[in-house]
C-alpha cells in the first residue's frame, strides 16, 4: 500500500495517546459493602458469599464458604430463625430471599455427598477443653480443631447436641441430620466424652492438662412459677418433657394439655403435646401476641396444627383436672395487669415453659470468675474473669438461640486461639453497610419467593415427621439467584458494559474488574448502574 | 476504430473502457446522455462488474462516489451547472480526502435566471475545490481526456473533472477514433488505492484536523496538484505510442510562433477561434491561439512560455467574475511576463450566446489595432441593458431583469401584467 | 420477536453480562474480547450516551459480521470526539465525509463491496439526529428507497449538541435549547407535528426498522444482530441521552434513557418490511414528569407556578404512543 494521506487518515489505536483520566474530579472505586444478611447473622455467616456460589450451582464451594463460620448448615437450615431474611434487602422489592431453605439444601447436599472438612495443616500442641456439646461447644470445637488445637468435649448428657437434641422436637430437626453434622465435626479429631459432668472446672483443666477451657453448658434448669396446686394436679416442665422425648418412654400428658409461657419452647411443647395425642393443646400467655418472645413462624405452624393460644392470661390455680385462669390487661406502659376476671379451663396436665436457668455449680470457687444475673460474665473476648476460661452460649448474657450459640463458639474459638498464642484477636473492621438505597434494583427481574413443601396437617398432628420439606436443586438455585448480592460484586459485567470510555478492565471469571484510571473520566455511570452497590465514588485528590 | 457518434456517447464509451466499478447518475442536462449510455451498458452486461446507481441528488451522486472510491473501486459520475453547485460540498470533500474520482462536467450556465445552455460558469465556480480540471476542445479530446483523467487521478490520488461544453460537444455528432479495450488497459493500470476501507487493515479516513496541521494538508493538496503539471506532459509519448495520436496535455498552441496577438481560450470555442485566425492569417495578421486544456492545476510555465513573444493577449472566456471581469484572464495575466494592460478580457458566449466567426473577426481586429477595451462583453446588446439601467434609476419596482430584457427584445410570451 | 428476555432461572438479572448465562446468550459487551470498536481516549463528555450507544451498536455489528464491517459517519459529536487529528478511537475501517451524506457514502461503500464480490463485508452508516432527521434526510431516504445494503444507525440525542445545543427536528416539544429558549410565555421548543423517523423509515417498507435505547443493552444488541440478518436498507434509531445538552448528571445517562421508555415517550419497537412486529412493553408505567424532572432542559416546566398545561400535553404524547404502539400489556389485551 502507498503512503496514506497526511493527517486526514489515521491508524487505529492512536487515541490511546489521549489519557482522558486527567479530566476526572471524582473516581470510582470497587468496594465490598456489608450485606444486611451477613450483618444480621448471629453466627456471622458470609451469606452473600455462599449464595454467590450456590447461584452458579457450585454447592460444594458454597458449603465450604458457609462452614467457615458455621459447621452445622443442615441443622441451621432447619432451626435458625433466620434474622438474615428479616434483614434481607429483597424484602423491600418483593420478598426476602429464602436463605434458610437454601442453607438447608446445601447442608443436606453436603451430607448426601459426604463432603468433609479440611483437616488442619499442622497441630499447635495446645489442648482445649470444651464443657458442653451444644451448638456453642460444637462450634468452638470445630473452629479450634481446624486451627490445629487438640480439643476434648465433655458432655454431661447421654448424647451430643444440647438443646438441638433435647429441646428442639424431631419434627423440626430430624436426628439423623443432627447426628451426621456432629459426626463430621468429631471426624476432625475432636474427642467427645458423654455422660461426663464437669463438677469443678479448674480441677478438670489441671487434671486433663488443658491450656484453656470453653464453657458452654447451656441453660437446662427450668424456671418455675408459684402456682397453688392441688396434690392431684399434674405439673410438668417443658424442658423435662422435651428431653424425655429422646428417651424410650413417651410422657403421659393426657387429653387436655395446658402449656404456660410464650417462648419458642412453649410452642415446641404445645406442638409436641398435639403429636402425643392431646385433643387440646392450649398455650396460656400473660401478654399479647406482639409481646410474645416466640418467633412468628412457630406460632403460625402451631396454629396450623390446631394449637390454641389464650393471650393476656395467667394461671392462678391448678386443680386435678382443671385450672383457673385470670384475664390480664395491658396498662398504659404496656405491662400486663390482673383484672380480677377468672375462668376455668379443663386440663389434664400443665406444662411450664417459663424459661431456663444455667447450672453454674461447676464454677464454684474459680478465682476471678464473676456471675451476674444467673449467667457467667465474659468480656468482649468471651473470656471470664479467670484467665484461660472462656464461656458462651446460653450461659452468658444474650439471646438464647442455636445460631447465637454457634456465633459464640466461633468468636470464643478465635479469642482462645489468639490467647493461646499470647496474642489478642481483633475483630476485623466491618465494611460499610449495604443499605437498600445503594442498589439499582432495575436490573433484578421479578421473582416470587420459593416455598418449601409442608407436611399435611393430619400428619403434623399425629407424627413426628419433619414438617417443612427441602428444596429440590432447581428451586434452591432459583432461590439463590434471587439474591441481590447487596454490596458485593457478582460479576454481572454492568460496569464493564456501561463505561462509555472502556475504562473498566474485566479480569476474568472470579477475578472481578479493575478501573483503568488512565481513561476513566469519572462520569459515575458504573456507580449508578452497579446493581448491587459495589462501587463508590470518591473525590479525586488533586 | 473510427466512428461517427454523439459526444456524450463517445465519452460514455471511453469511460466504459476505463472499467469504472461504480457509476452514480443523477439527471441534469446536458450531461444526461452520458450516464444514460453507461446505464444501458451496465444493464446489458457490457460493462461489468459495475454498479450503476440512480441517486436522489447530485450531492448523493458525489457522496456515493466518495464511498465507493474510499472502498477501493474506480468511481465515476457526471453533472453540470446547478448539479455541480448542489454537490459542491461533496466536491470539495472528495478532493480533501484525496479520492481519485473522475467526473464529467457538461458545462452549462448557472441560474438564476435558469439557463440550460453552455458556458463555463459551473466548472470555474469550482476552480479552487482541489480537483484537477481538464477542458476538452472537441469530442476526440473529451474522449481521450477521460482515459487520461483516470490515470492521473489514481496516480495522484486526486479527483479529476473533465469539462466539455454542454450541447456544443455533448450533443454534437462527430467522427471520433474509439480506442480498443486493449489500448486502454495498456495505458491505465488497475486501481491501486492510496487508502482503502478494508476490514483487514482498519483505518480512519476523514479526521478532524485543527490549526496544527490544516495548513500542511492544504499545502500538500497544492503540491500534489502541481505534480500533475509534470506528469501530464511526461505521458504524452506513451499515450501517442498506444493510441496513435497526441491528445490532452496542459495546453495547445496554434500558430503562435510569430504571433503578436495571442488569443487564449478553453474548450470548444477554440475551433471557431482557429478558423477565425486562419482567415486573419490569410490577411497577414500575425495572430495565434493558446488553448488551455489543464485549467487546474494552472500551467503557469507553459502559458508564460507560449505568451513570451506576444505583444497583446485576448482572453476569451465563457465565464464571468461578476464585479471584476475575467476569471481565466486573471490567471493568464498572472502568468504573462509583460504588462497586465496588454491582457484583454473578452466575456463571450454566456448562457449559450453564439460566438460567431464574424464577431470574433471584428473583435480580434480591434485587438490587433489596439482598440479593444480591457474588458469586453462580446455581442452584448448595449441598448437593452441601458434601457434596463435607465428604468431602474427611475423606478424602484422595476421588475425582474430577465423579464425586462425579454420584453424589450419583444419576445412573445414573456409579457406579463 | 427478536429479543427473548432473559429468564429468571437463567440469571436472575438484566445486567450486561452474567456469568450464569451460557456464552452464546451473553451480551457482546460482556465479552472480554469485545472489539471496543470505539476505543478509549475519545473526547466525548463524561457519561456520553452516544459514545456508549455507538460502541454497543458497532461492537454488536462487528460480532454479527464476523468483524467484516465498514462504517461511514456523519459529521457531529461522534465524529468530532472520535477522530481529532492525530488520534482516532475507531478500530474499524471508518470514513467521515460530510454532515449530510453518511447514508450515500455508505451506499457507495456497499456498491464497492458488491463489485468486488465482498458480500461478507457489511456496511454501517451512522450519525446523530441532525445528520439523520435534518441535513442527511435526503440521502437517507434515497438509500432506503433504493434498498441499498446498508444499516443506518441514528444516535438520537434530540438536538445539535456538537455545535452547542441547538434545536433539531428531533428535539422534543418544550425542550430548552439555545435556539428554543423558554423566555417570556414561551415554554421552549414549540409543539410541532413531530418527525418520527422510525415511522418514516417504515414507510419506505425497508426490510428492518428498530428503535432502542442505551438502557437496554440486550435488546439493542439483538436488534443489531437481527438487522444484520437482512440484506438491503435497515434502520436502527437509538436514544442516547446527552448529559450536556439535556442537563442531567453524567451518571444518569442510562437512567434517563430507561425513563424515556418507561414513560412511553420513546417507544422501543421493531418492524420488518414496513410492518410493526414487536414492541418492548413498559415494565412499570411512569408519568412523564419522572422523565422530565431530572433534566435541566425541562426545568422551566417545574418553576413556580409549574407549566401543568405543557406537562399535560407531553403526557398526552406519551399516552398516544402507548395506545398507538400498544406499549402496555393491558392495552394489548384491550385491543
Amino acid at each position: 500500500m502507498k503512503t496514506k494521506p497526511f493527517a486526514i487518515t489515521l491508524d487505529p489505536g492512536s487515541s490511546l495517546a489521549n489519557r482522558t483520566g486527567s479530566w476526572r474530579t471524582v473516581r470510582p472505586e470497587y468496594i465490598d459493602r456489608l450485606p444486611p444478611c451477613n450483618h444480621a447473622c448471629p453466627a456471622g455467616e458470609n451469606i452473600q458469599g455462599w449464595l454467590f456460589h450456590a447461584e452458579s450451582g457450585h454447592y460444594e464451594e458454597a458449603w465450604r464458604v458457609l462452614t467457615q463460620d458455621n459447621p452445622l448448615p443442615a441443622v441451621m437450615g432447619r432451626v435458625c430463625y433466620h434474622p438474615c431474611e428479616t434483614a434481607c434487602n429483597r424484602a423491600q422489592l418483593d420478598e426476602s430471599v429464602g436463605i434458610n431453605a437454601i442453607e438447608r439444601f446445601i447442608g443436606d447436599e453436603a451430607l448426601r455427598c459426604r463432603w468433609k472438612f479440611a483437616p488442619p495443616l499442622s497441630a499447635t500442641g495446645k489442648r482445649v477443653l470444651i464443657v458442653g456439646a451444644g451448638p456453642s461447644g460444637l462450634s468452638a470445637a470445630y473452629q479450634l480443631a481446624r486451627l490445629g488445637h487438640a480439643v476434648a468435649i465433655r458432655e454431661a448428657g447421654p448424647a451430643p447436641g444440647g438443646m438441638m437434641r433435647f429441646g428442639i422436637p424431631k419434627y423440626r430437626l430430624p436426628r439423623a441430620v443432627l447426628d451426621a453434622e456432629i459426626q463430621r465435626i468429631l471426624d476432625l479429631g475432636v474427642a467427645l466424652e458423654l455422660d461426663s459432668r464437669v463438677a469443678n472446672v479448674l480441677d478438670a483443666m489441671r487434671r486433663g492438662g488443658f491450656d484453656a477451657v470453653f464453657l458452654a453448658v447451656g441453660a437446662h434448669i427450668a424456671k418455675r412459677a408459684y402456682i397453688p396446686a392441688g396434690s392431684a394436679s399434674k405439673m410438668l416442665d417443658a424442658i423435662s418433657v422435651l428431653r424425655s422425648m429422646e428417651g424410650g418412654e413417651r410422657p403421659l400428658l393426657g387429653r387436655r394439655v395446658v402449656v404456660y409461657g410464650g417462648g419458642n419452647t412453649a410452642f415446641d411443647m404445645a406442638r409436641t403435646a398435639k403429636r402425643l395425642g392431646a385433643e387440646e393443646s392450649i398455650i396460656i400467655y400473660r401478654r399479647t401476641r406482639e409481646k410474645m418472645p416466640a418467633h412468628e413462624s412457630e406460632l403460625e405452624e402451631a396454629l396450623q396444627e390446631g394449637v390454641l393460644v389464650k393471650w393476656l392470661s395467667t394461671i392462678r390455680q391448678a386443680g386435678e383436672s382443671s385450672i383457673t385462669v385470670e384475664k390480664m390487661q395491658l396498662d398504659a406502659r404496656g405491662n400486663a395487669q390482673p383484672t380480677g376476671e377468672f375462668e376455668t379451663l379443663e386440663a389434664d396436665s400443665v406444662v411450664l415453659a417459663l424459661g431456663q436457668d444455667v447450672d453454674l455449680s461447676l464454677l464454684d470457687g474459680v478465682p476471678g470468675l464473676e456471675v451476674q444475673d444467673g449467667v457467667a460474665k465474659v468480656g468482649l473476648d468471651m473470656m471470664t474473669g479467670h484467665p484461660g476460661i472462656f464461656a458462651g452460649g446460653d450461659m452468658i448474657r444474650g439471646e438464647r438461640t442455636v445460631t447465637v450459640g454457634i456465633g459464640h463458639g466461633k468468636l470464643a474459638a478465635r479469642n482462645i486461639d489468639a490467647w493461646l498464642r499470647g496474642a489478642t484477636w481483633v475483630h476485623p473492621a466491618s465494611h460499610e453497610f449495604a443499605s437498600f438505597d445503594k442498589l439499582n434494583t432495575w436490573y433484578y427481574s421479578d421473582a416470587p419467593k420459593s416455598r418449601q413443601p409442608v407436611l399435611d396437617t393430619i400428619r403434623r398432628q399425629s407424627t413426628f415427621e419433619e414438617v417443612v420439606g427441602s428444596f429440590d436443586e432447581f428451586t434452591a438455585q432459583f432461590e439463590a439467584r434471587r439474591c441481590l448480592s447487596c454490596g458485593n460484586c457478582f460479576e454481572c459485567d454492568n460496569c464493564y458494559g456501561v463505561c462509555p470510555d472502556n475504562a473498566v478492565i474485566k479480569l476474568g471469571p472470579g477475578q472481578r474488574y479493575e478501573f483503568n484510571y488512565d481513561y476513566c473520566k469519572g462520569c459515575g455511570l458504573c456507580v449508578a448502574e452497579c446493581p448491587c452497590g459495589a462501587i463508590r465514588t470518591v473525590p479525586e485528590e488533586i | 476504430m473510427l466512428k461517427q457518434t454523439e459526444g456524450s456517447a463517445a465519452v460514455a464509451e471511453a469511460v466504459a473502457l476505463c472499467r469504472p466499478e461504480v457509476i452514480c447518475a443523477y439527471p441534469i442536462s446536458p450531461q444526461t446522455h452520458i450516464v444514460e449510455a453507461l446505464g444501458r451498458m451496465v444493464t446489458a452486461g457490457r460493462l461489468a462488474p459495475c454498479e450503476f446507481i440512480n441517486v436522489e441528488s447530485e450531492f448523493a451522486a458525489m457522496s456515493v462516489a466518495i464511498g465507493a472510491s474510499a472502498a477501493g473501486v474506480r468511481a465515476y459520475t457526471a453533472t453540470a451547472s446547478q448539479g455541480l453547485l448542489f454537490m459542491a460540498e461533496a466536491v470539495y470533500n472528495a478532493a480533501g480526502l484525496g479520492l481519485p474520482i473522475v467526473m464529467t462536467v457538461a458545462n452549462r450556465a448557472i441560474g438564476a435566471p435558469i439557463n440550460i445552455w453552455n458556458d463555463h460558469s459551473d466548472a470555474l465556480s469550482q476552480r479552487d475545490c482541489g480537483w484537477i480540471q481538464l477542458f476538452a476542445e472537441d469530442n476526440q479530446e473529451a474522449l481521450d481526456l477521460h482515459i487520461q483523467a483516470f490515470r492521473l487521478a489514481e496516480e495522484l490520488s486526486l479527483p479529476v473533472m473533465v469539462c466539455m461544453d454542454g450541447y456544443i460537444l455533448t450533443h454534437a455528432y462527430e467522427q471520433v477514433d474509439l480506442p480498443t479495450q486493449e489500448q486502454v488497459d495498456a495505458y491505465l493500470p488497475p486501481y491501486e488505492p492510496r487508502q482503502v476501507l478494508d476490514p483487514a487493515s482498519p483505518i480512519s479516513i476523514g479526521a478532524m484536523v485543527g490549526p496544527e496541521a490544516f495548513m500542511e494538508v492544504r499545502y500538500l493538496a497544492h503540491a500534489k496538484q502541481k505534480q500533475a503539471l509534470e506528469l501530464m506532459p511526461s505521458w504524452t509519448d506513451e499515450f501517442k505510442r498506444i493510441f496513435g495520436r497526441e491528445s490532452g496535455g496542459l495546453t495547445h498552441t496554434y500558430r503562435i510562433e510569430d504571433a503578436d496577438t495571442v488569443v487564449v481560450a478553453l474548450g470548444s470555442v477554440l475551433g471557431t477561434i482557429k478558423d477565425t485566425i486562419d482567415g486573419m492569417r490569410e490577411q497577414g495578421v500575425r495572430i495565434g491561439a493558446l488553448g488551455i486544456t489543464c485549467f487546474r492545476p494552472w500551467p503557469t510555465v507553459a502559458v508564460r512560455r507560449a505568451l513570451a513573444d506576444a505583444k497583446r493577449i485576448v482572453v476569451l472566456e465563457k465565464s464571468l467574475a461578476v464585479g471584476l471581469g475575467g476569471i481565466v484572464s486573471n490567471n493568464v495575466a498572472a502568468s504573462y511576463a509583460g504588462s497586465p494592460d496588454l491582457v484583454h478580457t473578452v466575456i463571450a458566449g454566456l448562457g449559450g450566446r453564439a460566438i460567431t466567426r464574424a464577431s470574433l473577426h471584428q473583435m480580434f481586429g480591434q485587438a490587433v489595432e489596439g482598440r479593444l477595451e480591457p474588458v469586453t462583453f462580446l455581442d452584448l446588446d448595449h441598448a437593452a441593458v441601458e434601457r434596463v439601467l435607465a428604468r431602474e434609476r427611475e423606478q424602484r419596482r422595476s421588475g425582474p431583469i430577465a423579464e425586462s430584457i425579454l420584453r424589450d427584445l419583444g419576445v412573445v410570451g414573456a409579457r406579463i401584467g | 420477536m427478536t429479543y427473548q428476555p432473559i429468564r429468571f432461572y437463567q440469571t436472575g438479572t438484566f445486567t450486561v453480562g452474567n456469568r450464569l448465562l451460557p456464552d452464546d446468550q451473553r451480551s457482546v459487551q460482556a465479552n472480554m474480547r469485545r472489539t471496543n470498536s470505539l476505543n478509549s481516549g475519545h473526547r466525548a463528555c463524561q457519561g456520553c450516551g452516544e459514545a456508549l450507544g455507538a460502541r454497543y451498536a458497532i461492537d454488536a455489528a462487528m460480532e454479527a459480521t464476523n468483524r467484516q464491517l465498514v462504517a461511514a459517519n456523519a459529521t457531529g459529536c461522534l465524529e468530532v470526539f472520535s477522530t481529532p487529528y492525530p488520534e482516532t478511537s475507531w478500530q474499524i475501517p471508518w470514513i467521515h465525509s460530510l454532515f449530510g451524506n453518511a447514508a450515500a457514502v455508505a451506499t457507495g461503500i456497499a456498491a464497492a463491496m458488491r463489485v468486488k464480490g465482498r458480500d461478507d463485508v457489511r456496511v454501517v452508516a451512522q450519525g446523530g439526529d441532525g445528520g439523520t432527521n435534518d441535513i442527511g434526510f435526503g440521502c437517507l431516504s434515497g438509500m432506503f428507497e433504493r434498498n441499498d445494503d446498508v444499516l443506518y444507525i441514528c444516535y438520537d440525542n434530540e438536538g445539535y449538541m456538537n455545535t452547542g445545543v441547538q434545536r433539531s427536528s428531533a428535539t422534543p416539544p418544550a425542550a430548552r435549547t439555545n435556539t428554543t429558549m423558554p423566555l417570556g410565555e414561551s415554554a421552549g421548543n414549540r409543539f410541532g407535528q413531530g418527525k418520527y423517523l422510525p415511522a418514516i423509515a417504515m414507510a419506505h417498507d425497508i426490510p428492518y426498522v428498530a428503535t432502542a435505547t442505551v438502557a437496554e443493552l440486550h435488546d439493542l444488541e439483538a436488534k443489531v444482530r437481527r438487522a444484520m440478518e437482512f440484506r438491503g436498507a435497515r434502520y436502527i434509531h437509538i436514544l442516547v441521552p446527552c448529559p450536556l445538552g439535556w442537563g442531567h448528571g453524567s451518571a444518569e445517562t442510562i437512567k434517563i434513557a430507561r425513563l424515556a421508555k418507561e414513560t412511553g415517550l420513546f417507544p422501543v419497537l421493531e418492524a420488518e418490511g414496513g410492518k410493526l412486529t414487536n414492541v418492548s412493553k413498559i415494565k412499570k408505567k411512569l408519568p412523564v414528569e419522572e422523565y422530565l424532572r431530572p433534566q435541566q432542559r425541562f426545568a422551566h416546566l417545574f418553576r413556580d407556578p409549574p407549566r401543568r398545561d405543557v406537562i399535560d400535553r407531553i403526557q398526552q404524547m406519551a399516552d398516544r404512543n402507548i395506545l398507538r404502539y400498544r406499549l402496555l400489556e393491558d392495552v394489548e389485551r384491550r385491543a
